[in-house]
Parts: C-alpha cells; structure tokens; sequence
C-alpha cells in the first residue's frame, strides 16, 4: 500500500471541496474495495477522505426508496421497508459477500465497486488496459472463466461483480450525485459504463462528484410479490456469482403486467435490456415467456476459451429466477 | 520401500540417517560459515548508512509516509498511539498492540480470521483502517472473556470442540457473538429468503447458521462442530 | 466386536475437551508470526513476475529511500551460502537469492526489510528487475506425450505384478477412462510465517511448521551452522496439510535477513505469496483400465498417472499407490510419469497420491459397476482384498468390510434405485454414490521426556508438533492414562527442538509415533521412582522389591501390600525427576506386514438443474483406523478430511495462466475453499478396533484418510443424480451443464 494522508470529513460540502482540491484524491467508504486494491497496489490514492461520518447520509427514508450513499450493506438488507418494498434488492445484497463484509461496505461504495478480474487485480500480470490502458488484455487468452460474454470488446472483457447493482439496475434506481456545481441525477443505467476503448473508467462519475443518495422508484415496489435474486456460482456462499438474475414480476391474474430483468456476472455493468423486459408484458408467466426474455436478453452474447457456459446457464437461470420469483411470497 | 513412502510424505526417516554424516560435513563448511557470518556483517554495515539518508532525502518515485496520532478504544480501553496511515486495525491489534488473538489470514476479507466487532457488529479489521475506527468501540476475543470467565459462545466454542488448528476460532467466535444479536434484531439472511421467510424474524434452522457464518472460513474443516457450538449457543433463538 | 464409536467401551474419554482448546477459544494460542522478540523489524519477500530467464539488473534505490527501509536483499548483494542437497520433505529446492536465474513466476528474489510491516511491503513495490526472459514451459496438457519417470530414486517404482497382458485376454468385460486432477494449493489459514534472531553465532527461530527438527536441519545445512546452534520453536501451527513440512524459502531468508541488519526479523507470506513458491498439488491425468471376468472378480487393472513438475525439483503425486493394494487382482500395473514445467515445486498435500487417486479410481469402479449392472458395493465386495495384492503380505488388520457394512446401513444404500435422474426435490437431481476410502498407516521413532515436578505437576514434552491434529491432547491424555493423575496437572510441551526429536506432522503418523514415546517415559518413570524410593527411608516404600511398585491413579502403590504414596511427594523429597521415552515402529512393521487404514464414504448430493450447482446433501462414512485414541479429536479431524474431500470434488483448482505461469485465481475469495454452507450433516463413526500389530495403543493415523474416497463417492452422486459423468475435478456448475448424458448406461 503506497503511503497516502487520511482526512475525515464530516459533511457533504467539506467531503466535495476535498475531493475536488486533489485529483488524487479518493472517499474512503466502507473501504471493502478500495483498501483491498490498495493492498494490491492496484489503487495508489494520494489522499483518503473518510466520509463514513459524513451527516445525513446513512439513513433509509420514503419507504425504502430513498437510501443514503453510505447506509451499510446489511442495514439496507435489512431495513424493514427495504425488505417489504424492495426485497429484490435485499436479497441481492445478502446473496453478496458475507454479513462481516456487508457491515463494512456501503451502498455507494457497492455501486463503485472495481472488477475481480484475476488480470487486474494482480498488478504481476503486464497486461491490463483498465489498470494500465494500452499494456493489452491478459484475460483475453488467459484464464476467463469469470468474464464478459456481453458488452465487452477488444481491450477488456471484465465484468462488474456487484449483486446490488444488480437489482438497482432491475429496479431502475438513479444515483443522486453532488459536485462542485451541484447536484445531478445519474439513472443506473448510465453509470455504468460498457469497456470499450477506455476500460479503466467504470463509472460517469465524475472525479469531483459525491454519490450522496441512491433512489428507487415508488413503481418498483410494485415488483415486491414477485421477485427473486438468482446467483449461481461456485460455492453455496460466499462467492462472486458466475452469473446472477433479478427478476421481478407484476401480476394481473396470470398475466405478466410489467417485468423486471438484469443480469450479473455476464458484462462490465449489470446487463438490462428494456426490449426483453417488455417482451413478457401481456403474456402468461411461464417457461416459454421467461426463456423468450432470456433470448432477448442474451443476444449476441459471445463466449471465450472458459466461458461459454455462461451463455446457457445465464438462459437456463434467466427462467428459473422468474419462476421463483412467480411463486413470491407464498413460497 | 522406506524411500518410497517418504515421497507420500509419510515417515521421513531421512534426517535421522543422515544426521550423522552432515556433521561431517560442518567441518568442511567452517569456511562457509565463516564467509555468510563475514558478508552478511558486511552487507549489514552498508545498510545502515542506507537508512540515515532514507530518512531524510527524497527520491522522485517514493511517496512520503504519513503518520497519525490515534486514540483507539479497544476492550473498553483507550490506546494513544501514533500510527502510519496505512495501519490496519488488524495490524495496529496484532503488531502495536499486541493483542494477536485477531488472526491474519488473507489480509483482503476474504477467510473472516480477523473478525472483530466494532460497534458492537462484526467487521473484517483487515480491510478497515486504525485511523478510520477511531471513535469505534472495538471489541476483539481479548475482550469477550472476563478473567477466567470464558463467554458463552467461548464456552460453547470449546464444549463442541469446534475447530482443529484454533486459528479461524477467534473470528468463528466474535462472528457468533455478533449473530447472536442479528438475531435478537431479526436480522434475515438469504438462506430467509430463499425458504420464503421474508419478513419477519426467521427461524434459525442448521441451513440458516451456515450462511450466517459462511463469512468464517475453517480449513480444518470443523464445520460441522462449529454449526452445533452455534446452535447450542443460540438456542431458543430466532423465530 | 464392530461398535458404534458413539459409545466406546473399551476407554473412557479421559481427556472430555482438547488439551489447548481454553488457549484457542481466548485467542491465547500463539502462533509463529504473534512473537515478537525487542526490536523485531519485518521483512516482505519481492517476488518474480516472468516463468523464466535471468534477473539483468536491478534498481533498488526508491526502495531504499522509502521511509523505514533499512535493506533491500537480491542476488546482487544477498551473502553467499553453500548449497544444500535437495532432501524432502525437510530441505526442498528454495530461492535464497544466490543467483538471478529465475525458475518460475513468483519465485523468491528479493527481500525489503523495514521497521514496520506497511513500509517493507510498500517498498518491495519499488524494486524494480530487468530480465533477460525465456520461453517458458507452462503447458500440461499439450505435452503429455513428452512425460517422463521420476528422477529421483525416492519416487514411486512402477509396479508390475502378475502375467501383465495376458490375463486382459481373460476379461470378460474391459473397462477404460481417463480422469484428472487440477492443480490444489493447501491453503491453512495461518500464513507461513518466520520470527528469526541470531545471538552470536546460534539463531533461534519461531517458525508455523510441522516439522521443527527438519526446520533445524535445513537451517543448519543451509548456514553451515552446527545442529546445536539452531533453536526452532512453533507451539501453535494454523494448519499446515503438508505445505508446512518443508522449509522453503522464507524460513532461511528470514534467517538470513536477521543476520544482516542485526535484529529480529519476522517474515509472513500473503495469501498471494502461498500460491507458488511453498507447494501445491500437482496436475494429474489418470488412465484407468480394468478387466473383470464373468463375475465381476478383477483379472487386470492399469493405472497410469501423468502429472506435472517443476523442472527444478521432481514431486511425485503417487496417485496410482492405492490402486496397488485395495482390489484383490493378480495383474495390477501402475506407473508414475512426469511434464516438466517452469513452475514452482510440488509438494504433500493431504493424503499426496490417495486423494487424488481415489476420485479416479473410485469412479471408473462406479463406471465398471453400472456396465456390469451391478450394485457398486458389491463389486468392491467381490473384490475385496484379504492380503495386501501388491505386497503379497498380510495387513496387520482390516475391517473394511464392516465398515462397508456399517456405512451402508446407516446411509440406507440399500434403498438404492441405480437409476440415474431417478431421485427428485423440485428442480433438483438427487444423487447416491459411494466410496472406499483408504490410506497408508506410518510411524516413526520418538521421543518424549517427562519431568515430575515437586509441586506435582508433570510435564511431558516431545519435539513434535500440533497442527491441530491434537497432539497436546494425545500426549496429555497418555500421561492421564498411563499415571492416572488428573489433567490439571498436566503440562503437555511440544514445537521445540530442545525436546526429544519427533518425526514431521505428515503422513498420519503423529499419535502413532509419539502417543508411544510418551508411554514408553511413563513407564520409564515408573522405574525410576520406584528405584528412588526403596532406598529412601521416608518412603512407605522403603524397603520394597521395585518389581511390586506401579503407579496408580497419581500414588505410587505396592502391588504386595497396602502402602501407597502420591508421586509427587517423591519430587518433594528428590527434586524435580527427569525421564525420556522412545519409541519405534513394532517389528511386526518392520518386517513388511502391510498396515493401512480404512473406510467406506456414502454421499446424497443435490444438483440443481437448470444451474448445474451441486449441493452436498449428507455423507456417512465409517472407518477402521484401528483404536480411536481420542473420540473428540479424531471424530473432528476425520469430518475435516471429509470437508476437504468436498472441496476436491467441487470447488478447488489452482488456475494456472498458460501464458504468465501465475496461479490466476491466487486468493481466498476465487480460490474456492469450502465454506460452512457448503458442508451438510456429516455421519462419521469409527470401528474402534485396536491394531496392536501396529502399535501398543493400537490406533492408526486419521489426519489423512479422511479425504480419500469423498470425492469419488461425491463424482458417482452426482452420475447417479444426473446421468453425467464427470471426471475431470473439479465438478463446478459449467462442467455439469455442458457435460452431456452418458449414453450407454442411462
């Protein structure tokens, strides 16, 4: 670990004004990730700003729907309102890490959360364009078992390994940022970014921006019957999913009226696509339905030495989460 | 056959026969001795005029070391002590302190050996730095027996002989207390989820003690005594 | 005679908890990395990032200018030492930076010592190597053709027995598969760690290992130092599995980094650095054949292993070995080959060669049974071996077939549809599959010391270790037995090489080795009490025949009259007394009566079918390992073997990059060891039948034979459940999607 000055802030404003007076400079949140790529010296900050004690921003408000960016992973699980309104979103965040790590790690720091790919995280390894752009893609010809079957390209083919982004992404969160100039609203969906060219940034979070809240959209309440967090992966617990699905469902009789599909495990953000989603609207909840989204859904999917698998066991479980999810609250 | 079942890494009666003749060997080998004692003299020498300009010069590719002063509160005590900000609670336990009940086992959260609680909730100390536990009440398994008296999920720990080597114990252990009062919060876990409880405070089946200290990992093995130390520890617990 | 070990008869637990477990459960055990002698600086090892070449130059002055550094060692200015001759398990091939060719990535090349453990590792990141790289051998399976034997003469002879090929002529039925094995890291909890500081010319080391006088031996050869110089002290040892049976690099660099700056130096690997440079497992590819005749009783069986090696040093895998004496056959064939590689050294990991034998050799009997269609019990019955088939010699016991017996019906094998996919819960596949298990029994000379104190405590020690096997316990417990004194006055010492020397924690052989060395003192200080007090006019002994003497339950008593005196009022008058034990194989061994341990393991799997995830749902297993010394102890170190024969099977594979000859997946958080949730209910019970051909307390080793055959049980499961055969460990979720049905069989 390089060494690096500690400061602590203690409000919102005092948190931006240091991030943006050293662009060197990281928040130190639950430190899950952060300390972790530290150690590997993958990540060499010159300065830490804790904001763990940053006021106003570790409460869970509106029902649920309004989570401060530095609420602890296992409160969030374990909010009533979360887990009533948004158990998709608990369920994903208990099905990630272990419950020491969820006492540490915070919700912004989730959504901030770097690749486990083995080629980044062991700075050994020469070629890694997110670590080092230009020095090339290790994974590519390595061992990739653990990679992007989706959205990938060329220079990187990493995936996110979050559980909780996600359910944000299934329930179509937005990250409410605070900078310099202000405030703004990023959807999940765009904060996120795919590879592409320059694979080492992995947000639209700007260097000078605090995530200061997530929210989710009273509508996705409408998914708490129905739903169910999917993560198939090499142990029963306490493993980074191989791939995972958040699958929601509101019913009508035995009518699918809206649907909530993402996936992890399989691209460099949780992969969402609206057309797969609305292609289950109006029709009946069954196998043919969900394996009709799954298609959507994985679509161009392209797999390499180790993991093709991916793409039928990310079809296969696509179905199965919604047909664990149908059963709902009275399973 | 004996050299052959030395390869399976069975009997290694290699040492006994040949202790005899390497100590015909040290003889020969003065002048070996005498040569690394010499040069590691001379290397060593070397090396301490490398530190004094350490201290004090620069060098364009090293970053500057910074130092804090940290008052922790640790088992109910204050420690003062002025610390690198690199320090890990896990380090500032173990080697400033010398409170080495908390283990390293992987130093990136990812084996549960370092659990302690801080605040009353357990923590991977591996991954949370002195500097930012400042203000934290601390607790490590030092913490947790008073005197003699062990702590009930000590005394369950030992009563179901619940590990092999006794390094994961410590955090097995601070994991378990911190369960304990997951459970009075009717704190869910996924194994809740997925058996369809929800809502509500869940009943503490075998399943659900599993996932609950899946955080913990024991190479030894000893799982299934840990799950019945936990269960014995926790009865009556959940719903 | 078969009993059930929940109630033994034939001992009383003397010993209800584990000798250390109040030191364990308060977090006062200490361990090898927790001394901390004044001034202690830390060390971090720098490690090689190319598979091979030679090391050009090095820049070493950011490092040296970073806050606290007060030495960068490397081949260009480490000292020179005289180079000891390879010797396992002690002395391996080790990096001591007395060269720059670079043998394998994440070879020890470098080393920063600093005043604090932050500053060493921070500055290692500033050392700065320029190689002259070459091209590196990194690739297994594209070069099996090129496999080799063994260099070493230690290493498995290839065993022929019989008419060789013309009984296949014979066979009715010929079976034929090939298996394999990943690449496994041990992976103990506790990191290798090394405390060293010299005073004049003798060092004194605090090191996590399982074999303290072989640290010492290496130490001394590698230093030149004569063996009274070297102290080597481990009270506590995290787990080892085999890993810490060899001093590999950092234990002599420490040393040697103690040395010169002239203080205490404590080196700890990190996770990352305990994949490569301190032994793994070796690849396997396994070719099995097997010709039954027409009652399914074996005419020729063929194993055939090929597996990697470092190119600098030869470790065999002997996977083949068991498949030498478990099936009565009069044909039996097996080799051992080897790839070379530009990786790290091999090492003994957890039962080397039956645990990763087993897992082949038990599924291609599960292949064979279901083309005979026949219950794979029984064919492991009609075939079962009364005399060691490959020896020729008589096992100094075996009860497996009550342990077969046993295991069956407690698992309710037979319930058994033999049907694959005929077991469903939901969407899940229930599998049955079971196993032999089976492994060696080994001991070696010990030796104990016993010192009665005069306040009456006694203090046993040998120089062996616990690593968390329950050595402690075994040698306090004997005492208890032996003396009959309570335990509370028991001082158990072991992890000192001032103690009587103690053979390595490897190869199950701990308790069989010292529990006797242990008993031999006790007897020894019977003698030398009794001796004492017939001269002694205090004594209500005085006078007595020392023949009529014997001590029970803490009083030395006549055997000839009532007199009877507390021992420890003996030491009151004579002073502390002081005895030695040793102890060595029985002759009935050493004339080559075979002795292994045996069981029997039954697994329920669950495997979810639209992921291909694989649960355990229970295992039942039943061994015969002779006397179950301690029921607290053994039960949870033979349910530990099982845990890891659940991780063979499912979950651990060192990944190595074809490219960079790194372990990829070089962490706890994706090398998958088995986590609590993923280990069920498991069923152990133990014969508890004395081997006394083998040792005078009658027990075999159990720290082994408790991975064997979990595998192979778990593999047939999850046929059995699915209809796919899956013989390339480990069975992750992507195998047993893609892996199509069996056709023939299902």
């Amino acid at each position: 670990m390089n060494p690096f000055a500690y400061e602590r802030v203690m409000d919102d404003k005092a948190a931006v004004h240091a991030i943006a007076a050293n662009k060197d400079a990281k928040f130190l949140g639950g430190g899950t990730n952060l300390i972790d790529l530290m150690k590997d010296n993958v990540e060499h900050p010159s300065t830490l700003i804790d904001i763990t004690r940053v006021q106003g921003l570790a409460e869970v408000s509106n029902g649920g729907a309004m989570i401060g960016a530095l609420v602890r992973n296992s409160d969030l699980a374990n909010h009533a309102d979360v887990r009533k309104n948004y158990p998709l979103l608990s369920m994903a965040l208990l099905s990630g890490a272990s419950p020491q790590l969820r006492n540490l790690a915070t919700t912004g720091g989730n959504l901030m959360q770097r690749t486990r790919c083995y080629y980044f995280m062991d700075t050994a390894f020469p070629a890694c364009n997110k670590r080092k752009p230009g020095s090339g893609c290790a994974a590519l010809t390595g061992f990739n078992r653990i990679h992007a079957i989706l959205g990938q390209s060329e220079e990187c083919i990493a995936t996110n390994p979050s559980d909780m982004n996600v359910a944000l992404a299934a329930l179509q969160a937005e990250v409410h940022v605070e900078g310099p100039k202000g405030k703004r609203t990023i959807p999940i969906a765009e904060f996120h970014r795919l590879p592409g060219k320059t694979p080492q940034i992995d947000t639209t979070l700007k260097h000078e921006e605090l995530i200061t809240h997530v929210a989710l959209p009273s509508s996705a309440s409408e998914f708490a019957t129905h739903s169910y967090y999917l993560k198939v992966r090499d142990r029963q617990s306490y493993a980074f999913a191989l791939v995972s699905v958040a699958a929601g469902l509101m019913m009508e009789g035995d009518t699918i009226k809206r649907a909530a599909l993402a996936m992890g495990g399989v691209a460099h953000k949780p992969w969402r696509k609206k057309e797969a989603e609305d292609a289950m609207v109006g029709k009946q909840a069954n196998a043919q339905t969900f394996s009709a989204a799954a298609e959507i859904l994985l679509h161009g999917a392209k797999g390499y030495e180790h993991n093709s698998f991916k793409i039928e066991m990310a079809k296969n479980s696509v179905v199965r989460a919604f047909s664990l999810a149908l059963v709902g609250r009275t399973a | 056959m004996s050299t052959y079942e030395h390869a399976t890494g069975a009997p290694c009666t290699a040492d006994t026969a040949d202790d005899l003749a390497e100590q015909d060997l040290y003889a020969s080998w003065e002048i070996s001795r005498r040569s690394f004692l010499v040069s590691a003299a001379a290397v060593g020498t070397s090396a301490a005029a490398g530190m004094a300009h350490a201290e004090s010069s620069a060098h364009p590719k090293v970053a500057e070391a910074h130092t804090m002063p940290m008052e922790l509160r640790i088992n109910g005590e204050t420690h003062r002590l002025t610390l690198d900000t690199r320090t890990t609670l896990l380090d500032t336990l173990r080697e400033h302190l010398h409170l080495t009940g908390s283990k390293k086992g992987c130093d990136h959260g990812q084996c549960g050996a370092c659990t302690v609680l801080v605040d009353g909730r357990r923590v991977n100390s591996c991954l949370l730095l002195a500097a930012s536990a400042m203000g934290s009440e601390i607790t490590t398994i030092e913490g947790l027996s008073n005197g003699d008296d062990l702590h009930p999920a000590q005394e369950s720990f030992l009563e179901h002989d619940a590990f092999q080597c006794g390094y994961c114990t410590p955090g097995q252990i601070c994991s378990t207390v911190a369960l304990m009062d997951e459970l009075k919060r009717g704190d869910a876990s996924v194994v809740s989820f997925e058996s369809g409880h929800r809502e509500g405070v869940p009943p503490l089946t075998d399943e659900e003690i599993r996932e609950r200290m899946s955080g913990n990992l024991c190479r030894c093995g000893a799982y299934p005594n840990i799950v019945a130390a936990v269960r014995a520890v926790t009865k009556g617990a959940g719903a | 005679m078969m009993q059930d070990a929940s109630t033994p008869t034939q001992h009383p637990q003397s010993l209800p908890t584990r000798y250390d477990a109040r030191q364990k459960v308060m977090g006062k055990a200490t361990y090898a990395a927790e001394f901390n002698p004044p001034e202690t600086l830390y060390a971090w090892m720098i490690q090689s990032t190319i598979p091979k070449g030679t090391i050009l130059s090095v820049d070493t002055s950011a490092a040296e200018h970073a806050s606290g550094v007060v030495k960068v060692l490397t081949c260009f200015n480490a000292p020179k030492l005289p180079k000891p001759k390879i010797q396992p398990p002690a002395t391996r091939f080790v990096s001591l930076l007395q060269t720059p060719e670079v043998h394998y990535n994440g070879e020890p090349i470098g080393l920063v010592i600093a005043k604090t453990l932050a500053e060493a590792q921070y500055a290692s990141s500033l050392v700065t190597f320029k190689y002259q790289a070459e091209k590196p051998q990194l690739d297994f399976e594209h070069h099996l053709a090129e496999a080799r034997m063994p260099k070493r003469a230690n290493t498995p002879p290839k065993e022929d027995h019989g008419e060789k090929e013309e009984a296949w002529k014979r066979a009715v039925t010929v079976f034929e598969q090939t298996y394999s094995t990943p690449f496994q890291t041990h992976n103990p909890l506790e990191p290798h760690a090394t405390v060293a500081f010299w005073v004049g010319e003798k060092l004194t080391v605090y090191n996590s290992t399982q074999y303290v006088s072989g640290d010492k031996q290496t130490l001394a050869k590698t230093f030149a130092l004569p063996l009274e110089n070297v102290h080597v002290i481990c009270p506590y040892v995290g787990g080892g599995f085999g890993c810490k049976g060899s001093s590999w690099s950092h234990v002599p660099l420490a040393a040697m980094a103690a040395k010169v700056v002239g203080k205490p130096v404590k080196l700890v690997l990190d996770r990352q650095q305990m994949f490569g440079p301190v032994g793994y497992r070796p690849r396997t590819v396994q070719k099995i054949k097997l010709g039954v005749d027409g009652d399914g009783k074996f005419v020729a069986i063929k194993h055939d292993v090929i597996m990697s090696t470092a190119r600098v040093e030869d470790f065999v895998e002997p996977s083949a070995k068991q498949t030498d004496m478990l099936y009565a056959c009069k044909n039996i064939s097996t080799s051992h080959k080897m790839v070379d590689m530009d990786i790290g050294v091999g090492t003994f990991q957890r039962a080397p060669g039956e645990a990763s034998g087993t897992p082949a050799l038990e599924s291609a009997l599960d292949e064979l049974a279901y083309k005979l269609k026949m219950d794979p019990l029984e064919l492991r019955l009609r075939n079962y071996a009364e005399i060691d088939p490959g020896k020729q010699k008589r096992f100094t016991a075996k009860h497996l077939r009550e342990a077969y017996q046993q295991a069956a019906e407690r698992f309710g094998w037979s319930k058994l549809n033999p049907e694959p996919g005929s077991m469903r819960d939901g969407n899940k596949l229930i599998g049955w599959g079971m196993a032999t298990a089976t492994y060696p029994a080994n001991r070696s000379a010990a030796g104990a010391v016993l010192r009665l104190m005069p306040d009456g405590k006694i203090m046993v020690g040998s120089g062996t270790q616990d690593i968390g096997t329950g050595t402690y316990t075994v040698m306090a417990q004997t005492v208890v037995e032996e003396l009959g004194v309570d335990v509370s006055r028991v001082d158990a010492k072991l992890g000192d090489t001032d103690l009587p020397k103690a053979p390595v924690s490897g190869g199950s052989q701990s308790t069989a080795s010292v529990g006797p060395a242990v008993k031999a003192a006790c007897a020894q200080l019977k003698l030398k009490l009794a001796t004492l007090v017939v001269d002694d006019a205090a004594s209500p002994h005085h006078g007595a025949q020392t023949g009529d003497l014997e001590i029970k339950d803490g009083f030395l008593v006549s055997t000839k009259s009532s007199a009877h005196e507390p021992i420890a009022e003996i030491a009151k008058r004579h002073g502390e007394i002081e005895v030695k034990g040793e102890a060595e194989p029985n002759e009935d061994v050493k004339k080559g009566m075979s002795a292994h341990s045996w069981g029997a393991v039954f697994a329920e799997v669950e495997v979810d079918e639209s992921s291909g995830m694989v649960k355990v749902r229970r295992v039942v297993a039943t061994y015969d390992i002779g006397r179950l010394i301690n029921k607290t102890t053994g039960t949870n170190q033979l349910q530990g073997g099982i845990v890891w024969g659940i991780g063979f099977a499912l979950h651990e594979e060192s990944a190595l990059d074809k490219v960079y000859g790194r372990i990829s997946n070089e962490n706890l958080a994706e090398y998958h060891v088995p986590v609590n949730r993923d280990v069920p209910e498991i069923d152990v019970t133990v014969l508890d039948i004395p081997d006394t051909k083998f040792t005078p307390q009658g027990g075999r080793g159990i720290g082994e034979i408790g991975i064997t055959g979990v595998a192979g049980a778990i593999a047939n499961a999850v046929f059995h459940a699915t209809g796919k055969r899956i013989r390339h460990f480990p069975i992750t979720p992507d195998k047993v999607l893609m892996t199509p049905k069996e056709s023939a069989e299902a």
